[in-house]
């Protein structure tokens, strides 16, 4: 059964490549989302999806990313095709087929349980996702495919020597080396200390380029920003997610090695510092997509410093890689929206959003709202959790930065929505009206924000709860 | 063995100053090939117990970064009509001097740490660590977008070398996975080198700088 899982989106991938007709190939997205989603959710819940090798297990950790990645695909799919719908002209195999490919490698991701397995599901994700960011074909889109696919495959080069790295600590100590994640966390008190925080900073350069901390972040902008909206959505909730995945396994390995010290300082270095950088390009930014794009950095930042506080402040990380996919959806896919309808994205041409498209301009702002931590939203209770995490365990230095970061932030990104939405419609324009697909899926999305805000249902505490308890970290 | 497989690891090292040195693009994608098949025959040389996996890997790796890959890159340089790199950010002969002294710092740093299990491997630690500096230098101070393939191909190398001394930890399925990225990602870059040759009408990296603050 896990198996059937794990191959079917690659298997309608190669249907979608394959299938002639350009009208109807969009609506491989949300089937192969609808029966993926209905697979991964009864893999979470029971058994039945034993895989009998250790290289592939959905453990608790792993649970997260599938649900994460499976929500994020079964609404983004939906929107998937009211896009493709309005772009009919153009040949959407690439896409269709890509999209399922990464559907699949995340999958992987989240099922791996051999750190070399993951780095090559990771990897994969780089190159599937690539061709989405080139769909507009457009100078600017190239370049920025171009400066993603050179910068994100040297960065996860790293992590591969970093993974390397690793299994040379046990074989440094004369011990078989091994890469599977249960035994490495087994032997982990037994790594050779300076090989294991070689690897350590490696895997943290490597994976951290993938998620976009700073000083990797230089593409992410580009990417982001050039990228359709659903291809931000996606490259925002679901790529990030899944090289965190990957970093939480090393995280959970370091610890149990007894250099969770070490690992700390660096990680709320990391984080700090990718928040701080976030929080000044936001300000007088005028590209909302740009925008939306350091928007990622400082949430990815808020991750590392959740992870470098420890025990106090996990549920709130895990809970906030929810809540950050979640809201990331609304933003990315409300963006796009009032992108189309001005065919411009910066805060020159594009102002009173919402008299123009009252429905995507609202959700903007509400997204906007969200993400910078306002309640009732998702996003505040996870970053509340992470700074009373800090305060807790008397990382008083690194709360108070991050309340800093986190009000520069509200400024520059308040600024540049405002200016989006607010003010008279340029002149001549009219209302422009949005299809419901393009629409549904945001609702959606922004329900799921609300949720996480208002009350976590009991499964899904208990999930993370499961995770937290899983990762085992000490005070 | 360990003569042969001593003999190659310097072969390995003096092919990255080669790679350097020279401004002709075809002659550094031949160069980078024939390191990558070298090395596809390493992990041969330094084990003694050699089985069927091992042979098959080796034998997939030789095809791919013998064959397969450098026809995909001759191919994208010929459609792009580009011969030569220009002059890069740091020039061809500094180049070399440099790529020595990165040989030169990985040799003395990491010189002594090979396991005593493992004597006969004591120089790919070294070679691996050296191979990848040269491919930084290559990735970052050539202008040429397939100058920095190349350097990302020669990065791929130097950790591959390192990847020789942990063939038990490294089950089949992800040997060829690693393989199977590294073809699908050059793949994907030459298309995209494709584009940009049609839409800049050149490969010079310089410029894409439209994406700015």
């Amino acid at each position: 059964m896990a198996y059937a899982l794990l191959c079917f989106p690659f298997v309608m991938a190669a249907f979608a490549a394959l299938f002639p007709s350009n009208r109807f190939r969009p609506w491989f997205l949300p089937v192969t989302a609808a029966v993926h989603a209905a697979a991964t959710l009864l893999a979470i819940r029971g058994p039945g999806f034993e895989t009998g090798t250790s290289v592939l297990v959905l453990d608790p950790l792993g649970k997260i990313v599938a649900l994460v990645t499976g929500m994020l695909f079964l609404f983004g799919s939906v929107y998937a095709v009211g896009y493709l719908k309005i772009r009919s002209e153009r040949n959407n195999r690439v896409f269709v087929s890509c999209l399922l490919s990464f559907l699949g490698l995340a999958t992987l991701v989240a099922w791996s349980n051999h750190l070399g397995l993951t780095w090559v599901a990771i990897e994969g994700t780089t190159l599937a996702t690539a061709p989405l960011i080139y769909f507009n074909r457009t100078k600017r889109s190239i370049e920025a495919t171009w400066k993603y696919l050179l910068v994100g495959s040297v960065g996860i080069a790293l992590a591969l020597l970093g993974t390397f790295f690793l299994a040379y600590a046990l074989l440094h100590e004369g011990i078989a080396p091994t890469l599977d994640f249960a035994e490495l966390r087994r032997l982990a008190p037994d790594l050779s200390k300076p090989w294991l925080r070689a690897a350590f900073v490696l895997l943290l350069i490597g994976y951290g380029t993938k998620m976009g901390l700073a000083p990797m972040q230089t593409w992410k902008p580009d990417a982001y920003g050039e990228a359709p909206g659903l291809v931000g959505a996606i490259l925002a909730a679901g790529v990030t997610s899944c090289a965190f995945l990957a970093f939480l396994r090393i995280y959970a390995i370091v610890n149990a090695s007894g250099e969770g010290a070490y690992a700390s300082r660096l990680l709320l270095f990391m984080g700090l510092l990718s928040m701080a950088v976030a929080g000044l390009f936001m300000l007088g930014q005028k590209d909302f997509k740009r925008m939306l794009a350091y928007s990622s950095v400082e949430h990815m930042g808020i991750l590392m410093i959740g992870l470098g506080v420890g025990k106090a402040a996990l549920f709130g990380t895990l809970l906030h890689v929810m809540t950050n996919a979640s809201t990331k959806g609304v933003l990315f896919l409300s963006a796009a929206n009032i992108h189309r309808a001005y065919d411009a994205k910066t805060t020159d041409e594009v102002r009173g959003a919402i008299r123009r498209q009252p429905v995507s301009g609202i959700l903007f702002l509400a997204g906007f709202i969200a993400i910078t931590g306002s309640p009732p939203f998702g996003p505040f209770v996870s970053e509340f959790a992470i700074v009373t995490g800090a305060f807790a365990s008397g990382n008083f230095l690194t709360a108070a930065l991050f309340l800093v970061f986190l009000l520069v932030v509200f400024i520059g990104m308040g600024k540049t929505t405002l200016r989006v939405v607010q003010g008279d419609m340029p002149e001549g324009a009219e209302r422009f009206r949005d299809t419901a697909l393009t629409l549904l899926p945001i609702f959606a999305f922004m329900a799921l924000v609300l949720m996480l805000g208002l009350h976590i249902p009991a499964p899904l505490r208990a999930l993370i709860e499961d995770a937290v308890r899983f990762l085992e970290v000490g005070a | 063995m360990t003569d042969i497989l001593n003999a190659v690891l310097v072969l390995v090292l003096v092919l990255n100053l080669f790679a350097l040195g020279t401004s002709r693009l075809a002659a550094v994608i031949r160069i980078v090939s024939f390191q990558g098949a070298l090395l596809g025959i390493v992990p041969l040389l330094a084990h003694e117990h050699v089985g069927l996996p091992a042979i098959l890997a080796a034998a997939v790796a030789v095809i791919l970064k013998g064959f397969v890959i450098p026809s995909i890159m001759m191919r994208a340089l010929r459609d792009a009509n580009i011969k030569r790199e220009v002059e890069p950010l740091v020039g061809f002969m500094p180049s070399i001097i440099l790529g020595a002294a990165a040989t030169a710092f990985a040799l003395v740093l990491t010189g002594g740490l090979t396991p005593s299990a493992h004597e006969a491997a004591s120089l790919i630690i070294p070679t691996s660590i050296a191979t990848v500096l040269v491919g930084f230098i290559l990735l970052t101070t050539r202008y040429k977008a397939i100058s920095q393939v190349v350097g990302y191909l020669v990065l791929e190398n130097g950790i591959f070398i390192f990847g020789v001394l942990l063939v038990e930890a490294i089950p089949l399925v992800v040997e060829m996975g690693v393989l199977l990225d590294l073809f699908v990602g050059i793949f994907v870059i030459s298309i995209i080198t494709n584009h940009i040759n049609q839409a800049f009408a050149s490969l010079d990296t310089r410029r894409l700088d439209a994406l700015k603050e």
